[in-house]
């Protein structure tokens, strides 16, 4: 720095504490928190200790007055994402960006949105472009600190006396940010640069108002421009009112209470989730795995895309003896050209979202959890990319899944010490996401994303089923939202919404199922949709002998004559495909195209008015042997729809019977008989776990699987010469086994770049 | 402090327990007596006397053998291996990798690809009880899903001592 520059940085007044510059305050409470183990180095909780009614009176302003700048800002909102399904989320941070309180909501964002800040001080934004009292900036750049473009965060720094004591950020789900293909999470982009709409940490507003050429800017490069300013109000006026709310605070308790008391809420937080690790869990290791399918091959995407390929994300969890927490997702594979990939920041943040609903079930989620925690994530896998060319549109695709292994991991911990009402066999891949756009049926540029899926079977417990039709994980407080609301923002009508049977996984205690809802296109044009979700594979395992949830496929129908038979009063195809092996809608409609296919990943494709598109709701796992399930269990499965009968006689050994008004009766003792009969089958058909290995061995020594299978291996072993050598002894391989991309005869851009 | 009675614990594990009872225990601070209670309730119910250290899944418990080993023992009776050991290279193995084999469980539509992955299942095989079932690809390595630190759990964290062959 030239003696001008130092001597501008001298006379220019610093916004930190005591006359620190941000980032000086950064490094100082890292250091200060690593060398004592301590957040802030608080060995003690004074304020907390001497007067914990005051503390906790101001914890209970904070957080109710998050919670209820959330509640009141949604209704500005007109996106059904953000007013019918919650999808948005504020949070107050410390200076440095450590997060002190948030709201309900879409809480993955603590993480993100304090990613971002951190962002705006390692590259100096206090000197340029300056961070001043009204300030607002905005963020949705993924490799910064965010999930996907589409979660566009609204930063606004809180000052008092010239001094920042704060920030606070707010995040809502927008519907369209102008990607290459209409919706917020689209399918189709391979690169960053078909993701949308990339806004990096800019300033976007001065003295609390927003500047016209960016108004101007993000309007012309998204669909949805009246959602887009709406969420952006929204925003706006949930982060003014916490910044009003914490310069309340300061007034009544003085600024040194309110500096003493958000770095104590910290570690009083780290202290909790310590405590809850003791209380619940058990020290060891404890090993997961899941999965789920990238079919490209057939995409319409550049060619180097053009890959069958498998997400993969093997988790061990280590509890360690101090209670420490670490999670290790060695093994990972490479990360792709998809919009799937991952960051850091959303895995990490995500995985509290999870912990907030089973380790941590209290609104004391802030950044102390995270300080007593550890995650490994492997560097240029899909969860930690090292390239700036990866797409996260649609990071959910696997997001979800790749958690989902932990609930098993921390469910076996609470089956182990008795907590039986805590176990979860793990949650739903949350799909089929339905997206598309075009122009709507108010003649408008638009774009919809079906927030259905925030409504999804749920794991089964120990001790009960999973609810149906009820949950998802990435939003503790799902909601399917109302069809009419849903009918209003999307040219599609409801043709049906029911239960879908045999979609959670079956077990002792079933998942919960999922459902599904017929759409016919209405009143669009140049309309095109695509579905998302996972077809080829299930992307969980069961728990303790119950099976995973159903996997997926995609019905659609293209040229139909449905307007024919409505004009003749003629019947039309209504609720759901129960049974996709017998369908039903087939028999009352003509149509030049009639889909049924394991491929649930799809690009746009065009959908004329009085198509059909099914929108199927996946379910979840299972829990504990199927042959173990209460027979009075599978008679209401029968008659509520849960079940197919073909799968409660082969699946639950039911023997049963329909009585006068069609209902089923479950016989209890043929049941029974029927079950001694299938356990004799079971040890007639089983093998000896290592002597099917040695056959299992002979198809990996002649390389025996399809290519998607050897592509993920082989992006596993690329990136892991631990998970490559784990393998080669678990199978006993010779020593110079190996498996490369290069092998493979498939296009592996991006696998030849070293960073 | 919050506790439970030994009845609670009993409908919990059986499944019987009442729908607002279990909300309640969900939502209220954790019993610390809950394991002592609960692994008693299980020791008297299994038909043999080992000890239990742990429950190690349903059916499933490492136990404290006389000679000293610890090992995984299904409550049908039947000893699979050392505690240290993964049970399910001791178990019969079930591997559907066929779309016949997978359609007995989903409709075809429904049910995963086998070119992409299959369910194995894992059968107890003195009882034919089924353990635990994967959905992975082929070729995965059978997964250790449990290895816990019993000293370290006992030891320092409940800070009693392990239970012993009487």
């Amino acid at each position: 720095m030239d003696p001008i520059s130092v001597k501008a940085k001298k006379q220019r007044k610093t916004i930190g504490w005591d006359g620190k510059t941000l980032k000086e305050m950064r490094q100082e409470i890292d250091e200060i928190s690593r060398t004592t183990g301590h957040y802030a180095g608080l060995k003690t909780l004074p304020l907390k200790e001497s007067d914990p009614i005051r503390y906790e009176k101001i914890f209970a302003k904070l957080r109710g007055g998050v919670v209820h700048a959330r509640e009141t800002a949604k209704r500005v909102a007109a996106s059904p994402i953000v007013e019918q399904e919650g999808e948005l989320c504020f949070t107050l941070y410390t200076p440095e960006a450590d997060s002190v309180v948030t709201s309900t909501g879409i809480i993955i964002h603590v993480g993100t949105m304090g990613a971002a800040i951190k962002y705006m001080i390692k590259n100096d934004y206090e000197e340029n472009p300056g961070i001043e009292d009204g300030d607002i900036f905005c963020n949705n750049d993924c490799q910064i600190g965010n999930v996907h473009p589409c979660d566009v965060h609204t930063i606004v720094p809180i000052f008092h006396e010239g001094e920042l004591i704060g920030w606070v950020g707010g995040v809502t789900h927008v519907i369209d940010v102008g990607a290459t293909a209409p919706g917020s999470m689209t399918v189709g982009p391979v690169t960053r640069y078909d993701d949308g709409y990339q806004v990096a940490c800019r300033k976007i507003g001065k003295n609390d108002t927003l500047l016209k050429d960016w108004l101007i800017e993000s309007q012309r490069s998204v669909r949805t421009t009246k959602y887009w300013l709406l969420d952006e109000r929204t925003r706006i006026a949930g982060c003014h009112m916490i910044r009003d709310l914490v310069l309340d605070i300061v007034k009544e308790e003085g600024v040194e209470t309110y500096k003493q008391f958000i770095r104590e809420v910290i570690e009083d937080g780290r202290r909790g989730f310590v405590n809850q690790v003791k209380t619940l869990l058990i020290p060891g290791k404890y090993r997961q795995v899941s999965f789920v399918d990238v079919p490209y091959e057939n995409l319409d995407v550049p060619p180097y895309a053009r890959v069958n390929t498998i997400m993969h994300a093997p988790t061990e969890l280590t509890v360690h003896k101090n209670g420490k927490f670490e999670i290790n997702f060695e093994g990972v594979n490479r990360w792709g050209w998809h919009s799937y990939n991952a960051t850091p920041v959303s895995i990490t943040s995500g995985i509290w979202v999870m912990m907030s609903q089973t380790l941590i079930p209290n609104d004391r989620v802030n950044d102390g959890a995270y300080y007593a925690s550890q995650f490994d994530l492997p560097y240029g896998s899909w969860l930690n990319p090292d390239d700036i060319r990866t797409a996260h549109s649609y990071a959910w695709h696997f997001l979800v899944s790749a958690w989902s292994p932990l609930w098993r991991a921390l469910s076996r911990n609470y089956f182990a010490r008795g907590y039986l009402e805590e176990v979860n066999a793990g949650n739903a891949n949350t799909s089929n996401w339905l997206q598309g756009g075009g122009y709507n049926q108010f003649n408008e540029n638009h774009a919809v994303n079906s927030f259905e899926s925030a409504a999804e079977g749920v794991g089964a417990g120990a001790v009960k089923d999973g609810i149906s039709h009820a949950a998802a994980i990435w939003n503790p407080e799902g909601d399917m939202g109302d069809m009419e609301i849903w009918e209003l923002a999307e040219p599609l009508l409801y043709l049906g919404r029911s239960i879908k049977p045999n979609t959670g996984g079956y077990g002792k205690y079933r998942g919960g199922n999922g459902y599904e809802t017929l759409r016919l296109v209405y009143g669009a044009k140049d309309w095109t949709m695509f579905f998302m979700g996972n077809g080829y594979m299930s992307s969980d395992c069961g728990l303790m002998g119950g099976y995973p949830a159903a996997s997926g496929y995609r019905f659609e129908a293209h040229g139909t004559n449905i307007k024919e038979l409505i004009d003749k009063k003629l019947p039309i195809p209504t609720g759901g495909d129960p049974d996709p092996d017998n369908p039903e809608y087939d028999k009352l409609i003509e149509a030049k195209e009639i889909i049924r296919h394991k491929q649930s990943i799809t690009t746009e494709t065009i959908f004329d008015n009085y198509d059909l598109y099914l929108n199927y709701l996946r379910g979840g796992p299972g829990f504990g042997d199927p042959l173990e399930r209460k027979p009075k269990m599978i008679e209401d499965d029968l008659n509520d729809g849960y079940v197919l009968p073909r799968y409660a006689e082969k699946v639950y050994g039911a023997v049963f019977t329909k009585d006068k008004q069609g209902r089923y009766i479950v016989d209890e003792k043929k049941t029974e008989k029927r079950r001694k009969e299938i356990r004799k089958e079971r040890l007639k058909r089983g093998l000896k776990t290592k002597e099917w290995m040695k056959k299992e061995r002979e198809k990996i020594l002649k390389k025996d699987a399809a290519v998607q299978v050897r592509h993920m291996y082989s992006g596993s072993f690329a990136l892991s010469q631990s998970f490559r050598e784990e393998f080669k002894e678990f199978w006993n391989l010779p020593k110079d086994w190996n498996l490369t991309e290069e092998e493979l005869g498939v296009p592996i851009f991006g696998a030849k770049i070293k960073h | 402090m919050t506790t439970y009675d030994r009845k609670t614990i009993e409908e919990l594990i059986d499944g019987t327990i009442d729908f607002h009872k279990l909300k309640q225990m969900l939502s209220n601070f954790k019993d610390a007596d809950r394991f002592e209670k609960y692994i008693s309730i299980l020791q008297e119910r299994v038909p043999w006397d080992d000890p239990i250290l742990l429950p190690a899944g349903l059916h499933l418990y490492i136990v404290q053998k006389k000679n000293g080993d610890r090992i995984v023992k299904c409550d049908c009776g039947y000893e699979f291996c050392e505690a240290s050991d993964n049970w399910k290279l001791h178990a019969l193995i079930h591997v559907r990798d066929t779309e016949e084999k997978l359609t007995e469980l989903y409709p075809k539509m429904l049910a995963p690809d086998p070119e992409w992955q299959v369910i194995r299942e894992y059968y107890c095989p003195q009882c034919a009880t089924q353990l635990e079932v994967e959905a992975v690809t082929p070729w995965y390595p059978i997964l250790k899903d449990f290895e816990p630190d019993i000293d370290a759990f006992y030891n320092e964290w409940l800070k009693r001592p392990l239970p012993q062959v009487k």
